[in-house]
């Protein structure tokens, strides 16, 4: 007994090992899985940390001054303050238009030519049209020029009380607002996107490249030629499973790496646990690719599988690139479905919050109950058997 | 000439034959293209529409009544809690409770009957830096609405200074007006591209290349052969997301049909050129595939669809320059969006004609080179 126990454990390991060996040379062997699998994530680093950013500055805006009296002057003066928006100052509202149209500027303010008369008669009007081509920015213009507006009318305000309280009469203080941006002291959507982008990349090869090399198995039938020996399903499936954790794993660190040395994100978490979410998330990935392979059994069918169930929804619907406080509750309720989103949340909190644990523990087991769930599910539909 | 016409349309239904045979196939060529285009069409927001948020109000007074009245009456502000103390923002924050909260000082309402300005801490969760900007600007602006309002009552001639903003193409500013006209050429690139790229590697893979080398097409007539059918599928993919965009989300189409199908085609072409380069290179289409990827990852982020080219700098700027699917988009948001005709999107036009013209040939090149 003990024999026959001993002999089938040493039996399961060598026969791991031997067919681990063979998926790794498989894979090292193929160019195009090492670009996926590295070239690609490190491209991904470079365009996200340097080149996709969704902080706006610097937005061109027109201004045609009509009235050049010293109270536009004034005016306009809290327009220079800033780093959001440049005026680029024309004459005529004509090649304001022309500006806008060839989408060289992304507004025109226009201070009409009666603007003081107007302003001293109790009813000035500025008139500012943004382009809708580009909603982000055409609202920042829009805040930003309201807000420069509304600060000069109090200031204004605040004069002539100071010159009414001379009279007797009592001034009324204003509000200010003072922001404190918890988590994100640097302001800038890099430490954002950042986590975000190791979910991409986890996704890409757990879930895409997996499928598609173990469909291809299946469409090739060299799957098959694998059934005639002793190895058992089990064994056959964590011998994919390895090379490819490895290579999403390897993934992983170059984020992190990317992360801290060249993106400066902080780590407020524990790294551990860190790891630890992304390990379970990886097997999530693989069982998402591993069940989408054994079932279609079809090389186009199963990326294209994996692309829409798991990689698109990754990048649209998990908040990496959309906040889904601000999306309709069933479209929402969607999101909360992915475990990318889960992940995403777990691995944003732990690198910018530090460990909360209500959200650790949460995110982490709905990532177990799924990984679980997912790795079930494929090895049941992984047979010895021929379609 | 009519016999290289019937040998094409033959090859041309082969190819559709070969790639909608196949249940599977047809479903996911057509079904997650309108599911996308519908989710996506709502996801797609950076508009602020629920900011869950939380009140520390030390002063509780009128005043700060009032000024907490202001923000609820926006709509999109959610008071989530009501805080007694400091040690209850961290917790609120940190679980995403609340997205800010908004603390008010003890003697608030004192300083400002005093006429002294007084500060009010606005603490945002900015794990999502632009939502918390977004927010942040909102209350700017509300703050901004309630000082003024102040100042009115109590008769400080604050002068009434109005802007009339307008939004040219896009009167709400919403960000799905953006996103959808550029889904009409991104959902449909995804999926020619795999297209093309499969089409070649697959009967190299299969064995069946050969045998179309022995019937009377020629290379060149092969490849025209392999580029009309994914041009084809992309466009009725593209039209089912332009009739969601246009029926569902009633987006209203300022420009007409033609320019935009004659975009739409020369986008297209550019795209098969390219989904026919990387066949030609692959060995097989596992190849295929990943390297279709490979290039799709870098030219979807690098499009302008989810952030805008303005805003990447110079060096990406420049690499966008290559990216057919940066003119695609562009392209259609110009004719959907602000309706002009094809004569204002020749900038566009021109440089998709190029990569055509680049890619084709190369194509065509490494079949006979891959052949011989």
């Amino acid at each position: 007994m003990t024999v026959a126990t001993t002999s089938r454990r040493g039996g399961f390991w060598s026969r791991l090992v031997a067919l681990t060996r063979k998926e790794v040379r498989q894979l090292l062997r193929d160019r195009s899985n090492l670009a996926i699998g590295i070239a690609l994530p490190a491209l991904l680093i470079l365009l996200f940390g340097y080149g996709i950013s969704l902080d706006i500055d610097n937005a061109p805006v027109a201004i045609v001054v009509e009235d050049s009296s010293p109270t536009t002057l004034d005016v306009l003066e809290g327009l220079r303050l800033t780093t959001y928006i440049t005026p680029v100052y024309v004459r005529s509202m004509p090649e304001a238009t022309r500006l806008m149209d060839a989408h060289e500027v992304d507004g025109i303010l226009r201070v009409p030519s009666n603007f003081a008369s107007q302003l001293a008669a109790g009813q000035g009007r500025l008139q500012l049209i943004v382009h809708g081509a580009d909603a982000s920015t055409a609202r920042i213009i829009q805040g930003y020029v309201g807000g420069a507006l509304s600060q000069w009318s109090l200031r204004t305000a605040d004069r002539e009380a100071g010159r009414a309280s001379t009279s007797g009469d009592a001034p009324f203080g204003n509000v200010v607002v003072e922001q404190r941006m918890w988590f994100n002291s640097a302001n800038t959507s890099t430490w954002y996107l950042v986590p975000g982008l190791i979910v991409l990349i986890m996704t890409l090869v757990g879930a895409f490249l997996t499928s598609l090399v173990v469909a291809r198995e299946w469409e090739r039938g060299t799957l098959e030629a694998l059934f005639v020996t002793p190895v058992r399903p089990l064994e056959i499936l964590l011998a994919k499973l390895i090379p490819y954790f490895g290579v999403g794993m390897i993934g992983f660190f170059m984020c992190m790496v990317a992360a801290r040395f060249l993106f400066h994100v902080p780590m407020a978490g524990s790294m551990w646990l860190l790891v630890l979410s992304s390990v379970l998330y990886m097997f999530v990935a693989l069982g998402v690719g591993l069940l989408i392979s054994s079932v279609t059994k079809n090389q186009f069918i199963a990326s294209q599988m994996a692309l829409l169930t798991s990689f698109l929804p990754a990048m649209m619907l998990s908040g990496f690139l959309f906040d889904l406080n601000n999306v309709p509750a069933a479209v929402r309720v969607i999101g909360e479905l992915l475990p990318a989103t889960h992940f995403l949340d777990l691995i944003k909190t732990l690198m910018l919050a530090g460990n909360v644990w209500p959200i650790v523990i949460k995110d982490c087991a709905i990532l177990a109950v799924y990984a679980l769930i997912l790795l079930t599910a494929a090895r049941l539909v992984t047979r010895k058997r021929i379609a | 000439m009519i016999e290289f016409l019937f040998r094409l349309l033959a090859l041309i239904r082969k190819e559709l034959i070969s790639v909608l045979k196949d249940p599977s196939s047809r479903v996911i060529l057509f079904v997650p293209v309108l599911l996308q285009s519908l989710i996506f069409g709502y996801v797609a927001t950076y508009d602020l529409s629920n900011v869950p948020y939380a009140v520390l109000d030390q002063s509780r007074s009128p005043t700060s009544a009032s000024l907490i009245a202001h923000l609820d009456g926006t709509g999109f502000f959610r008071r989530v809690a009501t805080l007694q103390s400091d040690s209850g923002i961290a917790p609120v924050i940190e679980s995403q409770r609340a997205l800010m909260v908004l603390r008010i000082g003890p003697r608030f309402e004192q300083q400002l009957l005093e006429g002294q300005s007084e500060t009010i801490q606005l603490i945002l969760d900015a794990r999502n830096s632009t939502t918390a900007n977004s927010a942040a600007a909102a209350v700017a602006e509300v703050v901004d609405a309630f000082n003024l309002e102040q100042a009115q009552q109590r008769g400080a001639g604050a002068p009434a200074l109005t802007l009339e903003t307008r939004a040219w193409f896009n009167p709400n500013l919403e960000t799905r007006w953006n996103f959808m006209p550029a889904l009409i050429a991104s959902l449909s690139m995804l999926q020619t591209l795999m297209l093309t790229a499969l089409s070649v590697a697959r009967e190299r893979e299969q064995g069946t290349f050969d045998q179309l080398l022995v019937t009377p097409l020629s290379p060149g007539e092969i490849m025209i052969g392999k580029a009309i059918p994914p041009m084809l599928i992309g466009l009725v993919q593209s039209t089912l997301v332009l009739l969601i965009t246009r029926f569902w989300f009633h987006i209203p189409m300022a420009g007409s049909a033609w320019p935009l199908y004659a975009g739409l085609a020369a986008f297209m072409l550019a795209g098969v050129g390219i989904g026919l380069s990387i066949s030609a290179l692959s060995a097989n289409m596992q190849q295929a595939m990943l390297y279709t990827f490979v290039l799709l990852m870098p030219m979807m982020l690098l499009s302008g669809l989810t952030t805008p080219v303005a805003a990447m700098p110079r060096v990406l700027q420049i690499a966008t320059m290559v990216n057919p699917l940066r003119y695609g988009i562009d392209l259609v948001r110009r004719v959907y969006l602000e309706g002009v005709g094809l004569s204002a999107v020749i900038p566009d036009l021109v440089p998709l004609l190029l990569i055509a013209a680049v890619t084709l040939p190369t194509a065509a090149w490494l079949f006979r080179n891959r052949l011989v």
